[in-house]
């Protein structure tokens, strides 16, 4: 995959107070998701208005398309549409107005049919001549939406866009997302729902105090920190571990009646088979197994508090 | 050059004006009738003429000046802060757009609002007194000028401004006093000497002076001295948008 956005040693300080983002480096590839994660204050909407111009630059450079953003703004704003956490719109102006006016203010041509299709999969297209104060909530961020991506952009930064908004809607926005995904747009959204992260993202970037932490393939992320556990029931209740199997760490819960069992499926051996052998030759029998895995919402929390 | 995206900003604040018609256009003209009602007709009437014109017609000019630069300044500076209070200057940040071109688009329009009520109040004179500009292309020239200096001057209070009152303060405690005591509806020669010195520390009697020339040939300070400040006028604001847009003021996070 090709790099379609580079930043390199990124610092940002407002004014005098605290780095918002310290030396940070990040590549991002072209027609991938890409949610970075972090708690609030971290530096992800700094590094985004870094991209964006919304905010200007201590040091560093960043480049999208192999475009240096201050040199070359014209030519990298160009393919990049944003989508603030903020519901931010002019409140009497009609829908298709408001999308048509992002539109020419990156330099393109009218184009109804372009957008008439847009609103439409938006579901937008039956409210178009609505005034934007009269929508609700839900349909003012798919305006948001549709003027990010009015100039047809590459690159789509979503911050925080399933913020305030209920369940029904924000799976309509993964369905959006990977949508634009599958047509090649290149998307890095940031958001506090982990859970958002996991269904959607190829790509986890985990920013904390404004340093990057991590960046890596979900999947991989997942089976790297994930630990899974084994709860075993058993058929006869035990007061205490015996000494045969001190060697698994196993947790006793349920007043005796079941323990857990720690282990990392990215190891060679996971050790089950010889802790259920160990069990079966001191004759402790088993009534149920099941197994737990950690969720990244789990592996954020560990990787932050580390 | 962005040119749409100037256009672009262009016609959004021109329909923003359309939207809101009674106060863009018919608050401003509404006001200036009842300036030459009380002024031109009933105090006019009992007022000898200056310098060979009528109180009448001597007032027009000041009238005209008085109007287009509240005018420039509170549509520019609304123009710039709107988008700032609702948080959509994010639009015009990332969009591929220079300093530059915001800037046109944004004080092209409030000149194009200002210039317009300035030759509506002008049409709406001749309903009361007859009049005959002498240097009809300067006049033209003159009022264009003061009204795209006075929009740069409304669009570096809109980004410096941060809140509603704010924006007001400097239309409505500087501008406005500066304006009547600027000479709109008298000569500075009218007052007692201490306070025609005074008088010349006010910025506005040069601008109402250059222009009440065009009219009628005769001002309070000489038309090249007027002509000098307006120019300086309009220099010292691009000046200050020039530094606001360069280090980002109150614009960049």
């Amino acid at each position: 995959m090709s790099v379609i956005i580079s930043v390199e040693n990124l610092v940002k300080v407002y004014g005098n107070e605290f780095p918002a983002v310290k030396n940070l480096n990040l590549n991002i590839n072209k027609g991938e998701i890409i949610a970075l994660l972090g708690p609030n204050g971290a530096g992800k909407t700094t590094l985004i208005s870094t991209i964006c111009g919304l905010a200007s630059i201590t040091s560093g450079t960043i480049k999208v398309n192999n475009l240096d953003v201050i040199k070359d703004y014209r030519k990298t704003r160009e393919i990049i549409g944003l989508v603030p956490q903020e519901l931010a719109l002019e409140p009497f102006e009609k829908v298709m107005n408001a999308v048509r006016f992002s539109r020419r203010l990156f330099g393109k041509k009218d184009d109804n049919v372009y957008l008439d299709k847009l609103l439409t999969k938006l579901q937008l297209f039956e409210k178009k001549n609505n005034i934007i104060k009269s929508l609700s909530g839900g349909m003012k961020r798919r305006v948001m939406i549709a003027k990010a991506l009015s100039h047809n952009p590459q690159i789509l930064f979503l911050d925080e866009p399933t913020a305030g908004v209920d369940v029904e809607l924000r799976k309509d926005m993964w369905n959006i997302i990977k949508e634009l995904k599958a047509e090649g747009v290149t998307i890095i959204l940031t958001t506090h729902y982990i859970e958002e992260a996991e269904m959607i993202a190829d790509r986890i970037g985990i920013i904390n105090k404004g340093e990057l932490l991590l960046v890596e393939e979900k999947n991989k992320l997942i089976k790297r920190m994930s630990v899974k556990t084994l709860k075993i029931k058993l058929k006869k209740t035990l007061t205490q571990i015996p000494k045969k199997l001190n060697k698994y760490n196993l947790k006793l819960i349920d007043e005796g009646n079941s323990f857990h069992y720690f282990y990392n499926t990215s190891k060679e051996k996971t050790g089950i088979t010889s802790l259920l052998y160990d069990m079966n030759e001191i004759g402790i029998n088993l009534f149920d197994i099941q197994t737990e895995e950690t969720s990244l919402e789990e592996i954020f929390v560990k990787i932050i508090k580390d | 050059m962005n040119l749409r995206g100037i256009r672009a900003i262009y016609i959004y604040e021109m329909n923003r004006s359309f939207r809101t018609l009674i106060q863009s256009l018919v608050s401003p003209v509404l006001s200036t009738i009842l300036y030459f009602i009380v002024f031109g007709a009933a105090i006019g009437s009992r007022m000898e003429n200056i310098s060979n014109v009528s109180y009448g017609e001597f007032i027009v000019p000041g009238l005209i000046m008085l109007t287009v630069q509240m005018q420039s300044v509170n549509n520019a500076s609304f123009g710039i802060y709107f988008p700032k209070f609702i948080g959509t200057t994010y639009e015009l940040l990332s969009a591929p757009l220079s300093f530059v071109e915001i800037v046109i688009g944004y004080v092209g329009a409030a000149t194009t609002k200002a210039f317009s009520i300035g030759l509506i109040i002008l049409a709406t004179s001749y309903l009361f007194v007859n009049i005959e500009i002498m240097h009809p292309f300067f006049m033209i020239f003159f009022l264009l000028l003061t009204c795209i200096t006075f929009s740069l001057l409304g669009f570096i209070i809109g980004i410096v401004s941060d809140n509603f009152e704010q924006l007001n303060i400097v239309p409505m405690l500087i501008i406005t006093p500066l304006v009547f005591l600027g000479g709109s509806f008298y000569t500075i020669d009218m007052l007692p000497v201490f306070w025609q010195n005074f008088a010349l520390l006010n910025p506005i009697v040069y601008l109402i002076s250059g222009f009440r020339w065009a009219f009628f040939g005769i001002g309070d300070v000489p038309i090249i001295t007027s002509v000098i400040f307006i120019l300086l006028f309009t220099s010292s604001c691009v000046g200050v948008i020039w530094y606001i847009f360069k280090t980002g003021y109150r614009i960049k996070n």
